[in-house]
């Protein structure tokens, strides 16, 4: 019930704090109004019908650098 | 997809791995308790148990939000249901967990009661407006991530001013069930995988007095299998230096305090209850949530005095040891022969999240996942 999965903001109506999100190319109506800050083209995370969370792309791609140097150090190694 | 299929490689997840088997000491053994039901999927789903050295071992926590709702509470809204004239709605999840006397929501609806299941909280919202002339009960239950979708659309209903909506609320709290698992001991762990999106809202710092009065390490970890299996790295880590302390691996969806915004919210419109009952825990002080007397217009258990109910689970079923970390699944004498996903007889074969369906549904077929 926890699982919360990532989707992209694709139109967003502040009035009603409604976003429409794609999911895997399926598009949703989902709310806004947990978020403190959205935009079109941000990755929020959906649960219930409420966008949660933004996904912060900054720390995604600290974690994937990682991985890429691990990856890297094997192909060295 | 963009930020899944990333943490799903397989090369990733293997390089990882044998970090792991590297690091792990071979004179002790590693308990793990993942305290999230989704984390205990995704361990079997992606078959991450048999990527681990012997002496690494998952302990399945609470985690899964109907697991740990107590019998009582869903025969209290069946009560409800047959009792009046009322449209109660509810997550899928709920409506095939057996509640006392072998009943389910799922037989109600089928013995005429009006019972909607729906996807989201607001759903509940739009049948209230829908139904003007009925009664509409939503049969809200989760951990911190369901609780502030429950808290915004009271919210709305009271600025609309409904008055034929109200919230059966059995929400629960993340920490102080952690907090009791430590403190019995009971499941002697080394160290705890910690919620993804209860950790989005409440924030990596909720864990910090917990882990510090119990000397516990914590990471908090992602659902994808590479979150998982990077996490258990940093749990190894921190139990190989003897440290105890909260880590974040899901920094892209975590902050230290959460989402201020959200937290806001369920501080509006609810407040701790003083005593709730959880399935397999017992009756925890603080450890959950009821609708604050401002809103109490909107308190199902109010307006329809809603008693409580205490009913026995089933004879045999052996899931309240399951959820303390205490026992394995395949202990259960009913595993897989009198229960299973399509009869379920206790609450952890019904839900996904459940660690009976999880053995049940990927246990068998690890080998061939993996290979
Ligand atoms: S296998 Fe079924 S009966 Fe046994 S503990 Fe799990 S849910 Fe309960």
């Amino acid at each position: 019930m926890c699982l919360a999965v990532p989707a992209r903001v694709e139109a967003l109506d502040e009035a009603t704090a409604m976003a429409v999100v794609s999911l895997d190319g399926i598009r949703k109506e989902v709310s806004t109004q947990l978020l403190e800050q959205v935009a079109i083209g941000d990755y929020v995370l959906i649960h219930v019908g409420f966008a949660l969370e933004r996904i912060d792309p900054v720390e995604a791609a600290k974690t994937l650098a990682l991985f890429a140097e691990l990856r890297a150090m094997d192909g060295n190694a | 997809m963009k930020y899944i299929d990333e943490f799903r490689d397989g090369d990733t997840a293997r390089l990882l791995a044998g970090l792991i088997h590297k690091e792990v000491s071979p004179d002790r053994n590693y308990r793990l308790m993942e305290f999230c039901g989704g984390h205990t999927h995704a361990i079997f789903r992606f078959g991450i148990v048999d990527l681990m050295p012997e002496n690494v071992r998952f302990v399945h926590g609470p985690g899964c939000p109907v697991c740990v709702l107590p019998a009582g509470r869903i025969e209290a809204a069946i009560r409800l249901a047959e009792s009046s004239d009322i449209i109660l709605c509810t997550y899928a999840d709920l409506m095939r967990v057996p509640a006392g006397k072998k009943d389910s929501l799922h037989k109600a609806r089928a013995r005429g009661a009006d019972i909607r299941m729906i996807y989201s909280a607001t759903d509940a919202l739009a049948i209230a407006q829908a139904n003007p002339e009925r009664q509409v009960v939503f049969f809200a239950i989760g951990f911190e991530t369901t609780t502030p979708p429950t808290a915004a659309v009271i919210r709305i209903a009271a600025a609309m001013a409904l008055t034929n909506f109200t919230v059966f609320c059995n929400h629960v709290l993340t920490p102080p069930a952690m907090a009791h698992i430590l403190a019995s001991g009971e499941a002697s762990i080394d160290g705890i995988l910690g919620p993804s999106h209860v950790s989005t809202i409440i924030g990596s710092q909720a864990y910090a007095d917990c882990c510090a009065q119990y000397r516990m390490p914590l990471v908090i970890a992602g659902f994808e299998p590479v979150d998982v299996i990077q996490s258990t790295l940093l749990l190894i880590r921190q139990i190989n230096e003897g440290i105890h302390r909260v880590e974040n691996q899901y920094t892209r969806a975590v902050s230290a305090s959460g989402n201020r915004k959200a937290k806001a919210l369920m501080d509006e419109i609810f407040e701790l209850r003083p005593r709730f009952e959880w399935r397999g825990l017992g009756e925890l002080p603080d450890s959950a949530l009821a609708i604050r007397h401002t809103y109490a217009a909107f308190d199902a258990e109010k307006r329809f005095h809603m008693a409580p109910v205490t009913t026995t689970d089933i004879k045999g079923c052996i899931c309240p040891a399951v959820l303390r970390g205490v026992s394995n699944p395949d202990e259960c004498k009913l595993f897989g022969t009198v229960c299973t996903p399509e009869e379920p007889k206790g609450a952890c074969m019904v839900s996904s999240e459940g660690a009976c369906a999880a053995y049940y549904s990927y246990g068998r077929f690890r080998a061939e996942v993996t290979s």
